[in-house]
């Protein structure tokens, strides 16, 4: 599945504020270094993200560009 | 897949100039996509303080001048007065507000300016190192109060909200808090009406944002936002202080 939160890895600064308050534990701050030095966080649960964002609004530098949420299936 | 949120256009690439979990990125955000859904980019200008967001005219791309400390609201009333029809918002943080601009913005408040302000409070002078600000809290250590603020030496924290409310000129008053996903949607509502007020010209608008410095408070990010929650919400209280008809 496509990710649903898309997060631009130069601009985090490793805050650790989005996996505080993630409902759903789906974030973590990655082993990868930025060219700013910071591990950037990462979303390494994408099946049971719910899209609700709370990432995108805590954010305080911008880094998670986009939140999207699948399509409901048509029966 | 549907489109949840997405970064505003208006921010700029360039990275922020502030340190990991500092809530300016947050309020900067908040303006931008207020300014978009509004449609007010194009005629907006923004009064950038002296202190850490005065960089924040590459950040935010709408037009826009640096004031001298404090003076953003003086500026921001030449603005308005001589081009009426823009959109003026001044941001101010609460060293260049609260104090050394007190006359300024409580004056352009009085004359009921259509300007709208964005003022943050985080409880100390960020950007010169942690000192005492107006708004520390009692029993705060800061580099100028080590042993904690004292009453009796330095005074009480300044409540800017429910003073400007006193005043006859604005009309639209609030305190919001940028500690958590909740507070912050919270926080976009009042500076919804706070702008809508400058557009619908009732007078002047000003919004508190309760802000964090992690650095200065020697906290993580996510300490520092703990500790708003627990020790600066309950002397900040959040709320609408006033609010004229035809801002809802």
């Amino acid at each position: 599945m496509e990710k649903k939160v898309i997060i631009n890895e130069e601009r985090c600064k490793s805050c650790g504020l989005c996996v505080s308050v993630c409902p759903k534990h789906v974030l973590r701050i990655s082993d990868r270094i930025n060219s700013k030095g910071y591990h950037p966080a990462e979303l390494f649960d994408n099946e049971n993200c719910i899209s609700c964002g709370f990432c995108y609004l805590i954010c305080p530098d911008m880094a998670i560009e986009e939140v999207r949420r699948p399509e409901p299936v048509k029966k | 897949m549907k489109l949840i949120y997405k970064k505003p256009d208006t921010i700029t690439e360039r990275d922020t100039t502030y340190c990991p979990g500092c809530p300016h990125g947050i309020a900067h955000r908040l303006i931008a996509e207020l300014l978009e859904e509004m449609d007010l980019v194009k005629k907006t200008v923004i009064v950038w303080p002296v202190g850490c967001s005065v960089f924040g005219y590459y950040f935010i791309a709408t037009d826009a001048v640096e004031a001298a400390h404090g003076r953003a609201c003086a500026m921001a009333t030449g603005i308005k007065r001589a081009h009426p029809e823009s959109f003026v918002i001044s941001y101010q943080g609460d060293g260049d507000l609260a104090s050394i601009g007190i006359a300024e913005a409580v004056h352009a408040a009085a004359r009921g300016e259509r300007i709208s302000v964005v003022y943050i409070n985080n409880g100390n002078y960020g950007m010169t190192g942690g000192q005492m600000a107006p708004t520390t809290l009692i029993g705060q250590v800061t580099t100028t109060t080590p042993y904690g603020r004292k009453p009796e030496l330095n005074g009480f924290p300044m409540h800017v909200p429910e003073m400007f409310a006193a005043l006859d000129g604005p009309a639209y008053i609030a305190r919001a808090a940028l500690d958590s996903p909740q507070h912050i949607i919270q926080a976009k509502k009042f500076l919804r009406k706070a702008f809508t007020a400058q557009k619908n010209n009732l007078g002047f608008s000003l919004v508190e944002l309760i802000s964090a410095c992690p650095t200065n408070w020697k906290m993580t990010p996510v300490e520092a936002m703990e500790r708003i929650r627990k020790q600066v919400l309950p002397v900040f209280p959040i709320g609408e202080f006033k609010v004229a008809k035809g801002v809802e």
